[in-house]
């Protein structure tokens, strides 16, 4: 039939320009590569920490004694991952962490501590590990710091440095720090002391109250700002609002950004925050809830709208085929 | 003053104030459309219909977008989107409405060339219609300013930079459209003016220009027959169906028109419902932001063959060739010095020349996106460039020498 013949043309030439301007063009414009011209492939691996990527970039930039520290940090990593904890033990270890992780919401060499209540619900074993060994090796921004001390959690190392004693936190905080987790409780532990989210009303310092006067409004601003001051002397500028990112970036790129800021962004100074398959998800649910809420009556409408036009189609195809009957 | 007498029924009533019965045979019963078409004889109305949809989405949005740069972005991405009923699907309807509504253009404009509709008396229709694409551009480039984020920003600072015109700095003419040194309110308030009122104006205007083109030298068809319409039309009437050649607009072709617009609909939906990320792209669900420039700036796919005909060259002589391929196009029925109006295959080499063309704009369009430090894209975008201003003197060219077809073949 010639009307299907002309529609497979028109089609043909419709995809053809579909491909080669969005999954080509993003693929092309987005493609990274080495010194030697080979594409890099980013890729999660399933928020799961074992130094790989680390490894990698540091053999890409060619400097032999960082991919050798790296490698001995990871596998030191895996070493202690091995061990058996003592939740029990663990706790004696954690009253060191309460020091700082206590809640109370106050900025610490640059940051608020986040808060640590399912520390071992959103993060992943591996990671909590490296973290305690090494804060800076473990979230992969090493780069910034000539000494670990100066991180901001670099006392850790004078207070928590036996390998047992690691394990032994580890597992207090999978046993008692776990359970439960809200999507709103992941987001503001994982990621609120440094992003706000202005949809949900969130700021650095948390979720912005309801004020009766506009003096305490004004008040509360004031502790938002400073706050945000702090945040971006230490991070170098401020970390961009979430409250549209699950739109701004697609899926594959909000994954492996999260997985290893490092992969897509070189040279960033947003650490990785170590989440786990689980933490992810509740985060991103977070981030759906804010920048895209409309998605659960997307797909409920969806068939409805579509089906009517099948049915529309249908009976307008037997108006049609009445009309025409006698012209031929 | 007319004769009036008492009307029977509302229908009688309004005959004899406003014609009725005569508008209703004169625009629809006796509207005469060939016999011999296909489903592309029916963008014409899929246009019409999608331009009705992005009227009405657009309404519905304008009553609560702010054009204000700080109430902007969130007038768009928070109120409509979350706190509106229903915003969101007004909203990706009038996005992808806004993108495919280039897809039917181009199906349309091609339907065109192939079947040599711009032929013969029928240059109007030709020509209102590039006027229509160059407003539909207008409309669409206005609107993309209006969410505010970085894309707008930025492909608004570079397109209107191209009015400084290279060598000449006129800078002053840039900042007079601005309003502004760089993209600010007085911009955004301005093509919100432009998008919501003066445009809209312009394409309704251009709409019954387009419409009114049609009626004397009527619808091509398929063989480029040259129809006695006088004769077809009373064969029809006398109920000669099957010989006449003509159908009336109301209802035959109406019923095709219809059921195409159905299928249309099915896929515009499903865009609508589970596929709208290629009409709205994530760069510009970040604010705008004066001071962090966009790793790649490009336009929508639409513009994207027309800017990559300003790329490859030097500043000068890119922007030449740009305006020329702006332009190009509305000269296509003066260019093509053919006697004959038939559809492409019967036309030879002119064959050749429609694919070459529709393959070249294609190719422009996918470097347009395709970053241009790669050696190879850049190569290619100068070499397609080139290849596009060429098909104007190889056209008349063809053209001049094409044979005269025998009538009826």
């Amino acid at each position: 039939m010639r009307e299907l013949k002309i529609f497979a043309v028109v089609a043909f030439f419709s995809l053809l320009t579909y491909y080669l301007v969005e999954p080509y063009a993003h693929h092309e414009m987005h493609k990274k590569v080495d010194a030697n011209g080979n594409e890099i492939i980013i890729k999660s691996h399933g928020f799961t920490y074992d130094g790989t990527d680390d490894i990698a970039e540091a053999e890409r930039k060619g400097d032999a004694a960082l991919v050798t520290k790296k490698k001995a940090f990871w596998s030191d990593v895996a070493t202690v991952s091995k061990m058996t904890g003592n939740a029990a033990a663990g706790e004696a270890v954690f009253a060191n962490c309460m020091a700082c992780h206590n809640g109370a919401n106050i900025n610490m060499g640059g940051v608020i501590p986040p808060n640590l209540d399912h520390a071992g619900a959103i993060y992943d074993k591996n990671y909590l590990i490296a973290l305690i060994k090494d804060p800076a090796m473990a979230s992969n921004v090493d780069h910034k710091y000539a000494d670990t001390s100066t991180h901001p959690m670099g006392s850790i190392k004078f207070t928590v440095s036996d390998n047992q004693q690691i394990a032994d936190v580890v597992a207090y905080m999978q046993e008692h720090k776990a359970g439960e987790v809200t999507p709103k409780e992941a987001f503001t532990e994982a990621c609120v002391r440094c992003h706000a989210v202005r949809y949900t009303k969130t700021t650095q310092i948390g979720e912005t109250p309801k004020f009766k006067y506009k003096k305490d409004e004004l008040a509360h601003e004031i502790k938002v700002i400073e706050e945000q001051d702090k945040v971006k002397a230490y991070m170098g500028n401020l970390p961009p609002d979430l409250s549209m990112m699950i739109r701004a970036r697609g899926a594959h790129y909000l994954e492996t950004f999260i997985e290893n800021p490092q992969g897509q962004l070189p040279g960033t100074s947003m650490p990785r925050v170590g989440l786990n398959a689980e933490g992810y998800e509740k985060v991103k649910a977070y981030l759906s809830e804010a920048g895209d809420p409309s998605k659960k009556a997307r797909e409920e409408l969806g068939p409805w709208v579509i089906g009517f036009f099948i049915f529309f189609t249908i009976l307008a195809f037997f108006w049609k085929k009445s009309m025409w009957r006698d012209l031929h | 003053m007319a004769h009036f007498e008492k009307a029977n029924n509302l229908n009688e009533w309004l005959d004899q104030r406003i014609g009725l019965n005569t508008l209703k045979r004169v625009l629809n019963t006796e509207y005469w459309i060939p016999k011999d078409i296909n489903f592309l004889w029916v963008m014409g109305m899929v246009l019409a219909a999608t331009f009705g949809i992005l009227v009405i989405s657009g309404i519905f949005l304008l009553m609560y977008y702010k054009p204000d740069t700080n109430l902007a972005f969130d007038s768009v991405n928070y109120t409509i989107m979350s706190e509106v009923g229903y915003g969101w699907l007004w909203r990706h309807i009038h996005g992808v409405g806004a993108s495919i509504v280039f897809l039917i253009i181009y199906i349309h404009m091609f339907t065109g060339i192939y079947y040599s509709s711009y032929k013969k008396g029928r240059e109007l229709i030709w020509l209102s219609g590039m006027g229509l694409f160059v407003a539909f551009s207008a409309e669409a480039f206005s609107g993309y300013m209006l969410p505010w984020g970085q894309m707008s920003y930025w492909a608004g600072m570079v397109i209107t930079n191209l009015f400084s015109g290279g060598s000449l700095e006129a800078y002053a003419l840039v900042e007079w459209i601005r309003g502004d040194y760089v993209p600010g309110d007085a911009y955004l308030t301005r093509f919100f003016m432009l998008h919501v009122f003066l445009i809209p104006l312009v394409i309704i205007g251009l709409i019954v220009l387009h419409f009114g083109t049609l009626r004397l030298p009527h619808v091509n068809n398929q063989e480029g027959a040259d129809i006695d319409y006088e004769e077809a039309a009373a064969l029809y009437k006398a109920g000669k169906k099957k010989e006449s050649k003509v159908i009336p607009f109301s209802p035959v072709f109406l019923s095709k028109d219809i059921f195409v617009m159905g299928v249309y609909f099915i896929l515009f939906f499903y865009l609508v419902f589970y596929h709208f990320d290629f009409a709205m792209d994530p760069v510009n669900f970040d604010p705008a932001n004066g001071l962090k420039t966009p790793a790649h700036i490009y336009p929508e796919w639409y513009f994207l063959w027309s800017y990559e005909i300003l790329r490859p060259f030097s500043k000068d002589v890119g922007l030449i060739a740009f305006a020329i391929s702006q332009v190009a196009l509305f000269a296509l029925p003066f260019i093509d010095r053919s006697p004959n109006v038939a559809p492409a295959h019967k036309r030879g080499l002119f064959q050749i020349w429609f694919w070459a063309l529709l393959v070249i704009m294609i190719t422009l369009t996918a470097l347009g996106k395709l970053p241009p430090t790669d050696p190879l894209f850049a190569a290619m975008g100068l070499v397609f460039a080139v290849l596009f201003l060429l098909m104007g003197p190889a056209l008349f060219i063809i053209t001049m020498f094409e044979k005269k077809l025998e009538k009826g073949a």
